[in-house]
């Protein structure tokens, strides 16, 4: 029986010094410092690859970079790009015009990853909302920047897309032939 | 001279509205504050310095928000269930000393608005009534969520007025009375919670229980029943819920200033400022607590109220009981 009564004043103790550091512990959290970051005053510097606004980037040389292959707007899953193709006298392809309806874009940056010659990217810049809907509607001016984006030594054209004049292995990074008959024994 | 009576009635009446209704209002920010910084956060910091315009901006956008009664629902019920959940936490107010008799021009004028001599089972009375306001609600709202969490509110309400109601007549006999008044001046030399302190904790978890908070908030719990009793209500019936459980937190407060603390007694400072800032620490506590423990199993509840709280409550009586009697020989 006293065994007992030792028992439930241990368990009556062990319970009210749990409850009483749970107590504690939430009060010393009062007095820290909020880590809350505040929005508009302070804007977080995010990472290159987070993805919002879409740009057209241009290739070294100052030319577009699109060709028009519909690719992305084929991946896209909610139809927001479209385009028409046009050709250039030296027979590259571009885009004679080109939109994004950013109010149906959900981001997901399948474009991007389907774009051959790497020229529609995704930005880390999301502040473009607007009241009216029809201004989220991008057209390529609006669209056209004047930078390579993300990788901007690549160059499409130096890998494909163009005849080959030299011979094996001359090409851009192309690497050399290799000699079949050296692996024989 | 009756009519002088009522017009102080009347303007008594408006002061304490007034500062309840206030109170209540910026309680709210007080919480949204406290909780964030209880969770490493700011709260509340747009609308105005620290964000005092908060509780306004709310309270515009909840009158101009839709009044939507779902299909099928209990209308008249529906509309006038609110109502008496935010009514019976403001009457309690009534019977709360809030300071010493005043003397105005040779009268004596007491400073509350009613003193009732039963005015404790007045307050117990109204604090029963506040579950017609849960349990109907929940029922008319024709929707399961609703109406379990009305359900537990009637079950979860009843089981705690037991120990809400026998917590107090420890401080009833030590007082002799029921009026409030006779309470609060019974207390000149001190507080009750110095010879009474089983009954105070009783009568603050008694309390929680009966302002439907964390870890008894199982009427509302968000994470099972969406908002329990309230989830139909939009617009200003759902801040009228809102401000009776507001509103019911500061009249607990005060109660526990009256019945335990000493109501409005205290040094150097003004009377009401006594109150107030006592009545302020059981919010403050129940806040904490919100931050702090987790909701209770509903078996759990039921077995604290019945098979601990009200047995302690009915041996603190009789503890009480047998001092009173050896002291006076």
């Amino acid at each position: 029986m006293a065994g007992n009564e030792v028992n439930i004043l241990r368990a009556f103790y062990e319970g009210v010094a749990g409850l009483a550091s749970a107590y504690r512990i939430t009060l010393k959290h009062l007095f820290r410092k909020p880590i809350t970051e505040q929005y508009p005053e302070y804007k977080r510097p995010l990472p290159a690859r987070s993805r919002a606004r879409i740009i057209l980037t241009r290739d070294a040389d100052g030319d577009e970079r699109c060709v028009a292959c519909f690719l992305c707007s084929a991946v896209c899953p909610v139809s927001c790009i479209s385009m028409e193709s046009g050709e250039r006298e030296d027979g590259r392809r571009y885009a004679q015009w080109f939109r994004i309806n950013f109010a149906r874009c959900i981001y997901c940056g399948f474009c991007e990853e389907a774009c051959p010659t790497l020229a529609i990217q995704l930005t880390p810049d999301f502040e473009f909302c607007q009241r009216d809907i029809l201004k989220l509607v991008y057209e390529k001016e609006d669209l056209l920047v004047d930078h390579g984006g993300k990788n901007a030594e690549y160059d499409f054209y130096k890998h494909a897309g163009v005849a080959v004049k030299g011979d094996k292995g001359t090409h851009y990074q192309e690497a050399a032939p290799v000699n079949i008959k050296t692996n024989l024994p | 001279m009756w009519f002088l009576g009522f017009v102080l009635l009347l303007l008594k009446t408006a002061i304490v509205l007034t500062i309840l209704l206030g109170l209540a209002a910026y309680l709210i920010l007080v919480e949204r504050k406290l909780l964030g910084r209880f969770q490493i956060r700011f709260g509340p910091n747009r609308a105005g310095p620290f964000g005092i315009w908060q509780p306004i901006a709310d309270g515009i956008k909840m009158i101009l928000k839709e009044d939507t009664i779902p299909q099928g629902a209990d209308r008249v019920v529906f509309k006038y269930a609110p109502a008496v959940v935010a009514t019976v936490a403001i009457l309690i107010a009534a019977v709360i000393p809030f300071s010493r008799d005043a003397i105005l021009w040779g009268y004596d004028i007491p400073m509350v608005i009613s003193d009732l001599n039963v005015g404790l089972l007045y307050v117990l009375a109204l604090s029963s009534l506040s579950v017609y306001g849960v349990a109907l609600g929940g029922w008319a709202s024709n929707s399961k969520y609703s109406l379990l969490g009305g359900i537990r509110g009637a079950a979860q309400m009843v089981s705690y007025e037991l120990p809400l109601g026998l917590s107090l007549v420890p401080v009833v006999m030590l007082a002799g009375s029921f009026s409030l008044v006779d309470i609060v001046n019974a207390q000149a030399c001190y507080p009750f919670v110095v010879v009474q302190p089983i009954a105070f904790v009783i009568f603050l978890i008694a309390a929680v229980a009966e302002s439907k908070r964390l870890p008894f908030d199982l009427p509302e719990a968000e994470n099972e029943l969406n908002a329990g009793y309230h989830t139909e209500f939009s617009g200003m019936r759902f801040a009228l819920y809102f401000i009776g459980e507001y509103v019911h937190m500061m009249v607990l407060g005060a109660l526990v200033a009256v019945f335990f603390l000493g109501g409005w007694r205290g040094p150097w400072l003004p009377p009401v400022v006594w109150l107030v800032l006592k009545a302020l620490m059981v919010p403050f506590f129940l806040i904490w607590t919100r931050a702090t423990l987790p909701r209770l199993r509903y078996d759990q509840l039921m077995h604290f109220g019945w098979k601990l709280l009200i047995p302690i409550a009915l041996l603190n009586i009789l503890a009480t009981g047998a001092v009173m009697l050896w002291l006076r020989g």
